[in-house]
């Protein structure tokens, strides 16, 4: 193997990275708002509301991603006399934004069953206590509802994300140049499938590899009542009751 | 009698008049089991009442129908005068107005039998939670009167710690300075020994007993009979879902009328 030709590869794959985790973060970030939306739907325990959201997860959660990304970039430049009168074929004539239109839809339905899963987990006596001392509606939610569900999601939730970034690969086949796209391309100019690659899979394996690292730190920093208690405080005099 | 309180409502007086509790009559089943059939029941300031009965008697119903957790079919809850406004919804009755409810709840705190601390939160957070966030109390206040509140009940140097962190004992003495943070005019208790070992049952009766000591309202549904002769003023024992006895502890330990009362004290020696 070709050390040196190794190395220059690495750093020209390394210009796609931006836009690899551009395309990961636009995504799992409107995803999330998305599959909020829809896991509230599905809780909603409204026939109207949850119908909808079990069939926009059983559809973008049944067929490919590949198959989604062409039928929105590809599919819908057959509708562009429709898209331009209303305005939105400067968004779907963009690789960029059909491919972030893509991933959202794909990983706001992973994501909405696995908000739903942590919102169920929250005890219902925790709940209960929360009620008793008067609290209701958002209130509630975002008190002591949203913070522990958080909690139960997060590992569930940080492999979404790494699925995502290795999701964002399936853009370059609409042109988009990121890391994915560059290998291919220099693959046609050099035919060196095998190091081209093997830098690439690096490339995916270092950024997911930090990922990791950082959802362990919040899982860390979000869990102090799953360790074990730090050493007792000095004593304050404690009255005997 | 309604006429009677109304006419009351509209002197000074009334506040002093109107019990702190009053329960009239209420019913509530679950499915075709009937737990509540037509239970009466009024606690004035500064009661200590102790709920008795055997399991499936309908006691902790009743207590978790005071402050709207169980939603009664039929009857009457008033608390410190005011009526809690009941409408039929698409499953049986709801609350008629979601934020009277809340406005009473904080009013009204509950101890719960297996503690029900938040988990997220450290001890001084679960005190101070509803304070600031429901009474929308300056925080620094909240913090001070935490600190007191969890020296009084002994477990102030936890106050950094999770409640997985606390014994049973422990959490639950933290869980009646979470009640007691929101200044309530009526504390519920509703089984809180039930879920400890036996050694620790001793550290929170005796907070309970101190609470009763400074003129606290409380209702307890209990299983511990040296808690309600000793510490109570009343007894109240309920049985298959209506009220069977009910008087002063002398009164019905040393005289029950009731036969099921009778074998319910001597199965609980």
């Amino acid at each position: 193997m070709d050390f040196a030709f190794m190395r220059d590869t690495f750093l020209t794959l390394m210009g796609g990275v931006p836009l690899t985790l551009n395309l990961s973060f636009t995504s799992v970030a409107l995803g999330a708002v998305l599959a909020m939306l829809l896991a509230l739907m599905r809780m909603s325990r409204i026939k109207v509301l949850d119908w909808p959201a079990q069939g926009y997860v059983f559809v973008f959660r049944g067929t490919p991603l590949l198959v989604q990304i062409f039928l929105i970039y590809y599919g819908l430049g057959q509708f562009r006399p429709t898209l331009q009168a209303w305005g939105l074929w400067t968004f779907f004539r963009e690789p960029y934004w059909c491919a972030v239109l893509a991933l959202t839809l794909n990983t706001a339905a992973y994501a909405s069953e696995i908000i739903r899963g942590g919102l169920q987990s929250v005890p219902h006596n925790q709940v209960e206590a929360a009620r008793a001392c008067g609290m209701s509606g958002f209130l509630l939610f975002r008190r002591i509802v949203f913070p522990i569900a958080v909690r139960q999601a997060l590992p569930a939730y940080g492999s979404e994300i790494i699925l995502m970034v290795k999701a964002t690969s399936l853009a370059s086949i609409i042109t988009m140049m990121e890391v994915t796209g560059l290998a291919a391309k220099l693959i046609s100019q050099t035919f060196r499938a095998v190091e081209v690659f093997i830098v690439a899979g690096l490339i995916y394996l270092i950024l997911n590899f930090i990922i990791t690292r950082i959802i362990m730190a919040i899982e860390w920093w979000l869990s102090p009542h799953l360790r074990r208690p730090p050493a007792i405080e000095p004593r304050l005099e404690a009255a005997h009751v | 009698m309604s006429n009677g309180v109304a006419s009351l409502s509209t002197q000074p007086a009334a506040s002093e008049a109107a019990p702190a509790v009053s329960v009239n009559n209420l019913r509530k089943s679950f499915g075709n089991l009937e737990v509540l059939k037509g239970v009466s029941l009024s606690a004035r300031e500064g009661d200590v009442i102790s709920i008795l009965g055997a399991s499936g008697s309908g006691k902790s119903t009743m207590l978790r129908c005071i402050n709207m957790l169980e939603v009664p079919d039929s009857g009457e809850i008033r608390i410190g005068g005011e009526t809690i406004g009941l409408k039929k919804g698409r499953k049986g009755m709801e609350p008629a107005d979601q934020r009277q409810v809340d406005r009473i709840r904080s009013r009204v705190a509950m101890v719960f039998q297996s503690f029900n601390l938040w988990s997220h939160m450290t001890i001084l957070e679960n005190v101070i939670e509803a304070p600031v966030h429901v009474q929308k109390r300056p925080k620094a206040e909240c913090i001070a009167e935490a600190e007191e509140l969890l020296q009084k009940v002994g477990i102030v140097d936890k106050r950094n710690q999770y409640p997985s962190h606390l014994s049973g004992g422990q959490q639950q003495r933290a869980a009646i300075a979470r009640a007691l943070a929101m200044h309530p005019k009526v504390m519920l208790f509703d089984e809180p020994t039930s879920a400890l070992d036996p050694e620790l049952v001793g550290e929170v009766l005796r907070v309970m007993r101190s609470l009763a000591e400074e003129g606290r309202t409380m209702l307890v549904v209990t299983h511990e009979m040296g808690f309600a002769r000793d510490v109570s003023n009343r007894v109240v024992f309920l049985h298959k879902g209506v009220v069977e006895e009910e008087g002063a502890p002398t009164e019905v330990f040393g005289a029950p009328k009731s036969e099921r009362f009778k074998q319910f004290i001597s199965s609980h020696r």
